[in-house]
């Protein structure tokens, strides 16, 4: 259809012009639909998720075949090759029997969920002159651990029944790895990108054009810096840097003429390039050779290597600088193009500061997945046990006589694989020596405190720099994030703009063929480099071709080439997710096939007019179309950050020209999954959406819908949580309509009694006594039934049911253990185990052990004495040691009280001030009480409007019957009730339009003297709970070395007197009680002082009297008081020769 | 000062010269319009309510030579309860002539001083289903009971649990295995009117076997037994209130104890769902609202408390039909100057009460109660005076 268009010549065009106009008028249309079915092709984590199943099923093929030999260095004949790798299924083998695992079975049992790697091999046996070559299927190297919902896992494709019988919740979105029990996912990483030429400049403020080469052979960074006006190359393989023309020159560039044609005729290109060619001619190199030899001078001296000196600088330009251009032949003039490329875009930028390339831009960004941080780690492995293998073969070989035929085949070591992957995941260090790759925290426990804070997790990305850096840059909210990245959810304090989450339909690339694209481009008309003269290069009116930072060649008609390319993308013959962009600054057309780009889909418009029509919408609804087809069908495309430049998006179809070429699907989608539940999220002020981003995560609710099958550390769960009676789409898609967190509750916006000031609430007794607010605490405590190396083991025997003990062994069962469903009270035995007294050495009977052989090691229950828990589940397992292991759910439900912390979802947090009886709380003229009372003075600085639209929204939702919305953005598109609507909808039930009420006193019965704002708004309950925090201490636990009180909660510590405090205390003159703080309530110690030698003594107890050591005598022996730590510090010294001495004075 | 109707001329012409002593008196015995309106009704203007605060002092009108006590001949010759509606569960009626502390005291008592019978302790022999023990039992207190409480005592906390002050329901829900789903309705709370059937655990089998095993009640005679409730068992008074859903194999088998408690130590022990009021709404038109101006007015009323009467010649006048109807939307002195026609007021002494019950005893019999306690009280801080 487009194709039709631009080759209609002018004489036709007053007749498409009459077409146009008689054209049906532009209608919006409603592509609100198009997302859930996004979603439902896509998912919320797909991005991991594709990342994964590329590296499974093609990355993991490519480091297999790149080093698919082990070939002897002993005997060349004996090898082993490996043809060929796939993953099987989840499984493990279980005393020789191989069992499935499902992700459930493995998070209850503590073990990693992963799966056998299958590979092929041709091998031979024997050796010498006997070598036979054999092949033999499915030999395992490893075990990889599998990303859940990956296509290697289970769960892959399963329906929500099926999900169910294998104990999973089908709202989970997968996207992360069970690694001995517990859930890890690997964090977006965010990187500069990868092979681009990036000028910006250093400290000093020079300009510098910058590579980061990262091929599969190598990686480096080539830095042309421009320094007093002239440019040197920086390589960290040379000693200092190097003038930029020698390197040219080494590469055999030896005309300067040829060097400024490649640069650019320009004569302010020339003159600023003069400086350089005068050095280099003044050192005396004009010859390849002459070249060569400077700069084998600079070359660093490698402490241990014996390699032929001379050809090192040449091997260093052929395969470490500009690493990613490769060299055929010692055939360099890419690599030099490449360098007059980087120095013209130096020399645009030293020209105009607009050249300059922004590194916060998120189109120099790319964000590396698991997939990508698996491979690395696979292939270091692999690679490891290949040489272990070899190593092993040699020494074999080497020996002169073997008793067996000699099997090569019997020498793969599956371990080094399994277990590096293993804990690599469950560590989060990245130690890849062959790539130089040392990173810390990859890998974070998924957070299932709340659902949406696990999908808020699998959408995080971690920042590359380090926290800690003071700038601003980095941290501010780029234009370039539009749609990509969301805008609000970033965490507060030192990590704020770094972290970042994913918008709802971003998706990341993963890496493409980049073969089939380049002879596309050969055949679309770009001129091979190799073919042009450095005149030619940057001729007016031509484009250079760029296909992932490799230039391709020039074409002189870009845009064509480009609609050409995004024709063939829309047709399918090119993949999706390849970007073509053209800049017409830089006279470039980018091509980028390489993965971690963020793209996002939108819908594609002709002249202004959307492709996607009425009847397109209708199909989907009725089921006939998927996402799919639509991309199939050319009516949406995804655009990649910088491809988005070149295109026109219009926000509403209705607000569309001409001159748009693309519409957005909806304005929401700009937001991410934490964000998305914030109703009417663009009236509010923006830092209380970033606040309510944070606390979403901290909410109580639902987890899953196998939450009561779980067995984490710790659950909160709320009793009776409830969908928010103000939704947003977002809400409906990610399902936290399903699993919520939070209640609705009606709320009246007044003062009331004092205790509401500073964002504090106060609470209906009535609703608390009704359910509002409970939440259920799950704590675990496990016990583990030891297996000893003499054969003992751990016994877990019956309980005394008399004597003195027995009423600590209330609640245990027959067997032993606690039985569920019985309270359980502090000093509780919960599992009456008994451990051998001797575990070393040999013993005669190892099973048949006298009762006298065992001691009690029980577990007892440490909890708040004012808590009353309740045994929930107890769960018997082996662990990975073939032990037994009893792992025990203990259950609290509370009631909330004062100081609970709450928040609405607009970033207002408080905590309960008061509880006040139902008959003093305020009613309506309806009969409606509120169920909290919060302080109107939290609205003017939160200018939280967002939370008043959401009152009068969920009013309105409440007497209509109907769930209100409150998208980002809905007004226009209808995704967000408008405020006229709801007032409206109050008015018809009898309500005032501005959701202000007629209230009567509860304690006088006579009305108040203003109308009272109030209505439902939906509350979280955060997991910040008194009870897990209030302490408090008379007398307690001491430190043994200091003989001080404990430090902290949970060791029933002190509250210390600080630094502080103690200054407070000495300004006002307080001296008895600093005294008392500090000495009678802390350590006090009472020491035998010497006056003569100042030394410490001791009391003999037979003579009763102090005596001192040094001087052997009691004659001058005085007593004192003083801390036990200054008794300590003194004889610490001592022990370091350091003589302290006291001076006694009378007082 | 100057809306003084027999002041107005004075004020305009001569406020100046005339000394106090010489202006004219304020009529004697009645108040003047704006203290009357002031004193008898809350004016609720766009903006707030006004005249919300009851004139307490008996001698506040003494200068007009208006006694504002409250004497007990007036009030009994003013006071007037009407019944609007009355049904099982609730009922509307109208209390005329009563101060407000007054009737806000009877809600008060209906919301948290009137008690009734609600299952305070759950005896839980087995629990299988995914609902936890204390979220049950949380579930169980708060269903309403269909018995009267007044034929109970409270139980104390060193009290035996009898026949008394004790009622005992038994919960025994099974699902079956391999069956689908089910869920447990109130309606299979079973009373035992015979007490407890668990037998305390603490109690040695052995020792005596004539005598009767001892349970977690002692009760002296069957519940049912007594007249009371011979004809009508104890129940929860709906039957289809959920409990709990039980999958495959899972089964609930639980004994239930409720006894006497008020609304102010938990919600579930309140008689009531709610009970409010509301000052009976009057609403006055302050001009005459005709022609197109009228139609407006009634139709913006939500819930229809004008009406239009034509008067002479197809003139269309507007009235107040319906003023009890008014809730309060104010959307009829919304706008630009509305207020110069109608006023929205609420009349101090005459309210509106409702009260929804939750089924123990029937709505009209609550209020008495309720009229019963508040004399009790009165009563005990009379003898406390004297």
């Amino acid at each position: 259809m487009v194709a039709n268009e631009d080759v209609l010549d002018q004489s036709q065009w007053s007749r498409i012009d009459k077409e146009f106009l008689a054209a049906p008028v532009k209608s919006a249309v409603d592509k609100f639909q198009l997302l859930p079915e996004f979603l439902k092709v896509r998912g919320l984590v797909k991005q991991h998720l594709d990342s994964f199943n590329y590296f499974v099923r093609t990355e993991i093929k490519k480091i297999i075949s790149a080093n698919n030999e082990i070939r002897s260095k002993v005997d060349p004949r004996v090898y082993l090759r490996y043809k060929d790798v796939r993953i099987g299924e989840p499984s493990m083998i279980i005393d020789g029997v191989t069992e499935k695992l499902s992700p459930h079975k493995c998070r209850l049992s503590d073990t990693t969920y992963a799966a056998p790697i299958f590979v092929n091999i041709e091998y031979t046996t024997g050796s010498g002159q006997s070598t036979s070559p054999q092949m033999k299927k499915d030999v395992v190297i490893g075990r990889m651990p599998i990303m859940l919902r990956s296509c290697c896992c289970v769960l892959y494709g399963k329906d929500e029944e099926e999900l169910a019988r294998l104990g999973e919740c089908p709202l989970d979105p997968g996207g992360y790895f069970v690694i001995k029990g517990t859930e890890k996912v690997i964090l977006i990483q965010e990187q500069l990108s990868k092979n681009r030429i990036i000028i910006d400049t250093d400290k000093k403020g020079c300009v510098q054009a910058s590579v980061t080469s990262s091929t599969a052979a190598t990686k480096s960074k080539t830095v042309i810096k421009m320094e007093k006006e002239k440019i040197y190359l920086h390589l960290n393989l040379f000693k200092n840097k190097v003038p930029i023309m020698v390197v040219m020159k080494a590469m055999g560039m030896e005309s300067d003429q040829e060097v400024v044609q490649m640069v650019g005729r320009d004569p302010r290109y020339s003159a600023l390039l003069l400086p350089s060619i005068e050095e280099c001619a003044k050192t005396n190199v004009f010859t390849q050779h002459q070249a060569l030899e400077y700069l084998e001078k600079q070359v660093k001296q490698l402490p241990f290597s014996y390699a032929p000196v001379e050809k090192r600088a040449s091997s260093i330009l052929r395969d470490i600088f500009i690493a990613n251009i490769p060299v055929r032949q010692y055939n360099f003039r890419s690599k030099c193009i490449y360098v007059a490329v980087m120095l013209r875009r130096m020399m645009e930028a030293i020209l105009s500061k607009d050249a300059m390339d922004d590194k916060d831009y998120v189109g120099n960004k790319r964000l590396e997945l698991s997939g990508q941080l698996l491979s690395l780690l696979f292939e270091d492995l692999f690679k490891t046990m290949n040489d272990e293998v070899k190593k092993t073969i040699d020494a074999i070989l080497a020996k002169p006589s073997r008793s067996s035929r000699f099997d090569i085949s019997q020498y793969i070591v599956k371990d080094s694989i399994t277990v590096g992957l293993e804990r690599t995941l469950s560590t989060g260090n990245w130690d890849v020596k062959r790539f130089r790759m040392h990173r810390k925290g990859m890998t974070q426990v998924v957070a299932r405190l709340s659902y949406i804070g696990t999908l808020g997790h699998m959408t995080k990305i971690s920042p590359q720099f380090e926290k800690s850096r003071k700038v601003s840059g980095p941290r501010a909210l780029q234009p370039s994030q539009w749609g990509m990245l969301c805008p609000c959810d970033t965490p507060e304090g030192e990590a704020c703009g770094l972290v970042k989450n994913l918008a709802l339909m971003t998706h990341v690339t993963t890496d493409e063929e980049e073969g089939p694209i380049i002879s596309l481009c050969y055949a679309l008309g770009v001129e091979d480099l190799e073919l042009l003269s450095g005149e030619e290069l940057h001729m007016p009116n031509s484009f250079l071709i760029i296909l992932n930072g490799l230039i391709l060649g020039k074409h002189r008609k870009p845009q064509r080439f480009a609609s050409a390319m995004r024709k063939l993308r829309r047709a399918g013959k090119l993949g999706e997710f390849v970007s073509i962009f053209v800049n017409e600054k830089q006279h470039c057309v980018y091509i980028a096939s390489d993965g971690g780009r963020v793209c996002r889909p939108l819908v594609i418009a002709d002249k202004g007019v959307s492709r996607i029509k009425e009847h397109h919408m209708k199909e989907l609804k009725d089921g006939v179309r998927t996402f799919d087809s639509f991309l199939r069908e050319g009516l949406i495309e995804y655009l990649d950050v910088n491809e988005e430049n070149n295109a026109l998006i219009a926000l509403y179809e209705g607000e569309a020209t001409p001159e748009t070429t693309h519409i957005e699907i909806e304005p929401f989608t700009i937001l991410g999954v934490c964000a998305g539940l914030i109703p009417y999220p663009h009236h509010n002020q923006s830092p209380r959406n970033t606040y309510q981003c944070a606390m979403g995560k901290q909410a109580m609710g639902n987890i899953a819908y196998n939450q009561l099958c779980r067995m984490d550390t710790l659950i909160y769960l709320l009793v009776y949580p409830q969908r928010p009676l103000l939704t947003t789409r977002t809400i409906e898609l990610v399902g936290y309509d399903k699993l919520g967190a939070g209640q609705n509750a009606t709320v009246a916006v007044m003062s009331y009694s004092g205790y509401d000031i500073e964002d504090a609430i106060v609470m209906n007794k009535s609703s608390l006594d009704r359910g509002f607010g409970r939440c259920i605490v799950m704590k675990k405590m496990s016990a583990i039934c030891q297996k000893y190396e003499n054969g003992t083991s751990d016994r877990i025997i019956r309980p005394q049911r008399e004597g003195y003990e027995a009423e600590r062994m209330q609640i245990l069962d027959e067997d032993g253990l606690a039985a569920p469903g019985e309270i359980i009270r502090p000093h509780d035995i919960y599992i009456n185990k008994q451990t051998p007294t001797v575990t070393r050495g040999t013993i005669a009977s190892p099973m048949g052990l006298p009762e006298s052989a065992y001691k009690p090691s029980r577990q007892t229950y440490k909890g708040p004495e004012e808590e009353t828990a309740v045994m929930d589940r107890v769960a018997l397992c082996t662990d990975k040691n073939n032990n037994l292991c009893v792992k025990f759910m203990v259950r609290h439900t509370r009631r909330p009280e004062v100081g609970d912390k709450f928040s609405s979802r607009h970033g207002q947090k408080g905590v309960c001030g008061t509880i006040i009886q139902q008959e003093d709380f305020p009613f309506s003229e309806h009969g409606i009480c509120p169920d909290l009372i919060m302080n109107p003075h939290g609205f003017p600085s939160r200018m939280t409007v967002g939370k008043m639209i959401e009152l009068l929204g969920s009013k309105a939702g409440v007497s209509s019957g109907r769930f209100h919305y409150g998208s980002a953005f809905g007004e226009p598109s209808g995704h967000a009730d408008k405020v006229e609507a709801i007032s409206e909808t109050l008015v018809k039930h009898g309500f005032s339009y501005n959701g202000k009420d007629f209230i009567y006193s509860g304690i006088t019965g006579m009305p108040l003297q203003a109308y009272i704002f109030m209505g439902p708004i939906y509350y979280q309950k955060l997991k910040h709970m008194v009870l897990d925090k209030m302490h408090a201490r008379g007398s307690g636990p001491r430190v043994m070395i200091t003989r001080q009180p404990t430090e902290g909660r949970s060791r029933n510590g002190g509250l210390r007197v600080g630094e502080m405090e103690r200054d407070c205390l000495i300004a006002y003159g307080a001296s008895m009680l600093i005294y008392e703080r500090l000495m009678i309530s802390s350590d006090p110690f009472e020491v035998q002082v010497c006056r003569k030698c100042g030394l410490l003594g001791y009391y003999n107890y037979k003579l009763k009297t102090g005596i001192c050591s040094t001087c052997k005598n009691g004659d001058n022996i005085s007593t004192m008081k003083l801390p036990y730590a200054c008794k300590l510090l003194i004889q610490e010294l001592q022990s370091m020769n350091i003589v302290p001495r006291l001076k006694l004075t009378e007082a | 000062m100057s809306s003084l109707e027999s002041n107005t001329e004075a004020d305009s012409d001569l406020t100046p010269k005339i000394p106090v002593w010489e202006l004219p008196d304020v009529p004697k015995g009645n108040l003047s319009p704006h203290l009357q309106l002031q004193r008898t009704r809350v004016v609720c203007n766009k903006e707030a309510p006004t005249n919300t605060e009851n004139v307490q002092y008996s001698g506040a009108y003494a200068a007009m030579g208006v006694d504002n006590s409250l004497g007990l001949g007036e009030f009994r010759k003013r006071f007037r309860v009407e019944v609007i509606r009355l049904t099982e569960g609730d009922m509307e009626f109208d209390l005329i002539g009563i101060d407000a502390s007054l009737a806000n005291a009877f809600r008060r008592i209906l919301i948290a001083e009137l008690p009734t019978m609600a299952i305070e302790k759950v005896l839980i022999a087995n629990n299988t289903s995914v609902i936890q023990d204390e979220v049950l039992a949380h579930r169980l207190g708060l269903i309403p009971l269909q018995v009267d409480p007044r034929l109970f005592e409270y139980m104390s906390e060193n009290d035996i649990p009898n026949e008394k002050n004790t009622i005992v329901f038994k919960l025994h829900a099974q699902c079956e295995k391999g069956g689908s789903r089910s869920t447990v309705k109130t309606d299979e709370l079973k009373w035992l009117p015979n007490g407890s059937e668990l037998l305390l655990a603490t109690e040695n089998m052995a020792s005596n076997e004539a005598s009767k095993p001892k349970t977690y009640t002692s009760f002296t005679c069957s519940q049912d037994s007594l007249p009371e409730f011979s004809k009508n068992p104890i129940a929860p008074k709906h039957p289809d209130i959920i409990i709990a859903k039980l999958g495959p194999g899972q089964e609930i088998e639980l004994e239930a104890h409720a006894v006497k408690g008020m609304g102010k130590t938990h919600a579930k022990w309140s008689p009531v769902a709610t009970a409010w009021y509301r000052m009976l709404p009057e609403v006055v038109l302050l001009q005459e609202v005709e022609g197109n101006k009228a139609e407006e007015l009634v139709k913006k009323c939500p819930v229809k408390v004008f009406d239009i009467e034509d008067i002479c010649k197809g003139v269309k006048r507007a009235a107040v039909a319906r003023p009890r109807d008014c809730t309060l939307c104010r959307e009829c002195i919304r706008g630009d100057d509305w207020e110069k026609f109608v006023a929205l007021q609420r009349i101090k002494d005459h309210f509106i009460f409702t009260i929804e019950s939750t089924g123990a005893l029937p709505p009209e019999v609550l209020f008495t109660e309720a009229v019963k306690i508040l004399e009790d009280k009165c009563e005990r801080v009379i003898t406390e005076l004297s």
